[in-house]
């Protein structure tokens, strides 16, 4: 579902030229759980972004459910942000003045769906995420656990077929970190295509496809039957 | 995004920076305050004045001797000519033209009135019983000067309020005799109170025949010829047919002044009326600072906003979406900024209307749309750059900031 034809990204740094990707090609499949590692500044970020359409490519061409997304314009490419993908991130983004309830319900809000419907799909989902007591807290009242389920929970809400998460565990102590990984990983079950930036090798290997970059290419492309 | 979710949002914005929303809203209804109460005071002091001459009369034209010469010293004293005497035929000749409907020659002078042992300076006018009419003025008791030809100094007057008042206390005033310089005057009406009308004071006043007042003042010549004009469009005509027959009757020489009471009132209503536009202005630039400190605010709010955005942006809002909450921000802040600077404005200026009594204060309807339409659109053009700004972030940025 997600298909890179030889994509790169150049940055301009001052005068000079950046390749933060260089050529690219990468097919992803619809419910493949994919880890992608490297060391800083090897493009993994940058990779993210572009499959998030938060970046556009430099050269080359980028397919969504067989859609080529390069070329479409800001509006369009927020449509196909909102309807297809999710974003988990390390420092989980919550907008501060907003309860968990209402940060779960940004994405509906920002889709116009009616508030009836709206409030139905956020109960169930702080429900799920056992966040239900929660719900009318502000995210400095809340642990950086219930932080990142918040997120989770608004990532999913829209029911997504992509899930980004760069980092999702980098600003969590061990064990919920774990707890945050099994939420993820549950989600894959469910048929959603997880993609997970890390560090972590421990974390990254947990993946049934490891993904690993060097200097703006893909070096190595592990299957691993889990 | 419908409409009322952006509402709600931005209020949300607004009401998480408390302090920075009430001194914005604060500096916004402080400008549209001042536009209004300026406003009010400048439109005040307009109708004051325009309540003033209507008061006057209606349809007025007057005639006054001498011609006004706006070049320097009089030439007529230079040369040893002094302006003809109006006398009262000319006033009587100009009911020739038809567009004139009646006249009221006036002489004003000092004289002594007595009764019994009181004794009153008083303001003497010598008219016609036209000038009731012509004047708008009201009795109180008896009547007005007799119709009789004017030449004839029949020996009757009739007294203002306060002179009666004055000079008879409680006694019955009507048909008692008045001296007055050195001859007597039956009283046969007494006016109504009026109070002050552009300077004259009808209270202080004693009205006899014109004749009369001849012999008094010892002098034929008028102060003034009021003219009343058969219709508003005949204004033009009769002041026309004065000049005219007043140069007739004076060897051709233009040496009378008409006024239309239209043009004075014209004049002071467009001077006002100026005036008031310019403090109003002047008060509506504090509005464009008002402004230019919400485009401030915004651009700081862009700034320390940015992960927000970057995060709405990832959620799927496009750039539009973005501009369009930075705008709702914008526009409730500045629509409650100036409803409170009108209700601010309107106590104002009931206050000072609780203070003057005498001023009609009250902002022109259009006035109060002008402060609220500024208001509101100087807060929405002001934020046009910082909604831009924020709509034009760098997601990838906006996000990767800490």
């Amino acid at each position: 579902m997600i298909e890179f034809a030889d994509v790169s990204r150049i940055f301009m740094v001052g005068e000079q030229e950046v390749s933060a990707l260089r050529n690219i090609n990468l097919n992803l499949a619809a419910g493949e759980y994919v880890s992608i590692m490297g060391p800083s500044g090897s493009g993994k970020s940058t990779l993210l972004n572009l499959i998030g359409l938060l970046d556009r490519p430099s050269a080359g061409i980028y397919r969504l459910d067989d859609l080529d997304v390069t070329t479409l314009d800001d509006e369009q490419q927020a449509r196909v942000r909102r309807e297809k993908i999710g974003f988990v991130f390390q420092f989980f983004h919550l907008v501060p003045r907003l309860s968990a309830a209402t940060n779960i319900e940004l994405p509906l809000i920002l889709g116009g769906v009616p508030a009836e419907q709206r409030k139905e799909r956020v109960a169930q989902l702080l429900q799920n995420y056992g966040l239900t007591d929660r719900a009318h807290h502000r995210p400095d009242q809340l642990s950086g656990g219930q932080r990142q389920r918040v997120a989770i929970a608004r990532a999913t809400i829209m029911q997504p077929a992509v899930l980004l998460a760069d980092e999702p565990t980098g600003n969590l102590d061990q064990t919920t970190g774990k707890e945050v990984m099994g939420l993820l990983e549950n989600l894959v079950g469910q048929g959603v295509t997880l993609v997970l930036v890390t560090h972590d090798p421990a974390l990254g290997q947990r993946a049934s496809r490891q993904l690993r970059m060097v200097d703006g290419q893909i070096v190595s492309d592990i299957r691993q039957n889990s | 995004m419908n409409l009322a979710d952006i509402l709600r949002f931005a209020s949300g914005s607004l009401r998480g920076a408390r302090t920075r929303t009430l001194l914005m809203m604060l500096a916004m209804s402080i400008g549209v305050a001042a536009v209004v109460i300026l406003t009010a005071l400048g439109e005040g002091a307009r109708r004051y004045v325009v309540n003033q001459f209507s008061s006057l009369g209606s349809n007025l034209v007057i005639v006054l001797p001498g011609r006004s010469e706006t070049a320097g010293a009089m030439p007529g004293m230079l040369l040893g000519q002094t302006p003809r005497d109006v006398v009262l035929d000319d006033a009587l000749a100009l009911l020739r033209s038809a567009s004139i409907l009646r006249i009221a020659p006036l002489i004003v002078g000092a004289a002594q009135a007595s009764h019994d042992a009181r004794n009153r300076e008083v303001v003497l006018l010598g008219s016609t019983p036209e000038l009731l009419e012509i004047r708008h003025m009201e009795l109180a008791q008896g009547r007005f000067l007799p119709e009789t030809d004017p030449h004839t100094a029949t020996p009757v007057c009739v007294l203002g309020a306060k002179i009666r008042r004055e000079l008879f206390g409680p006694e019955p005033a009507v048909g008692a005799w008045l001296r007055i310089g050195d001859r007597r005057f039956r009283v046969i009406g007494v006016l109504a109170s009026q109070g002050e009308s552009m300077g004259m004071n009808t209270d202080n006043l004693v009205i006899v025949p014109v004749a009369s007042a001849h012999m008094l003042l010892n002098t034929q010549a008028l102060f003034r010829i009021l003219i009343e004009a058969k219709s508003r469009d005949s204004i033009a005509g009769a002041q026309r047919d004065a000049e005219q027959i007043m140069m007739e009757r004076h060897g051709g020489e233009r040496d009378v002044t008409v006024i239309t009471q239209d043009a004075v009132l014209a004049t002071f209503d467009r001077i006002l009326r100026a005036l008031t536009l310019a403090v109003g202005g002047i008060a509506a630039i504090s509005l464009s600072v008002a402004g230019i400190l919400i485009m401030n605010v915004m651009l700081i709010a862009v700034a320390q906003r940015t992960q927000e955005i970057g995060l709405l942006k990832a959620l799927g809002a496009p750039p539009a979406e973005i501009r369009r909450l930075f705008f709702a921000e914008a526009a409730l802040l500045s629509m409650v900024g100036s409803l409170l600077g009108l209700v601010l404005g309107e106590i104002g200026s009931a206050i000072i209307g609780l203070a003057y009594p005498a001023l009609p204060v009250a902002a022109p309807w259009w006035a109060v749309l002008a402060a609220f339409g500024t208001a509101l659109g100087t807060g929405i053009l002001f934020s046009v750059w910082p909604a831009r700004r924020a709509a034009q972030l760098d997601p990838v940025m906006a996000l990767a900031r800490r």
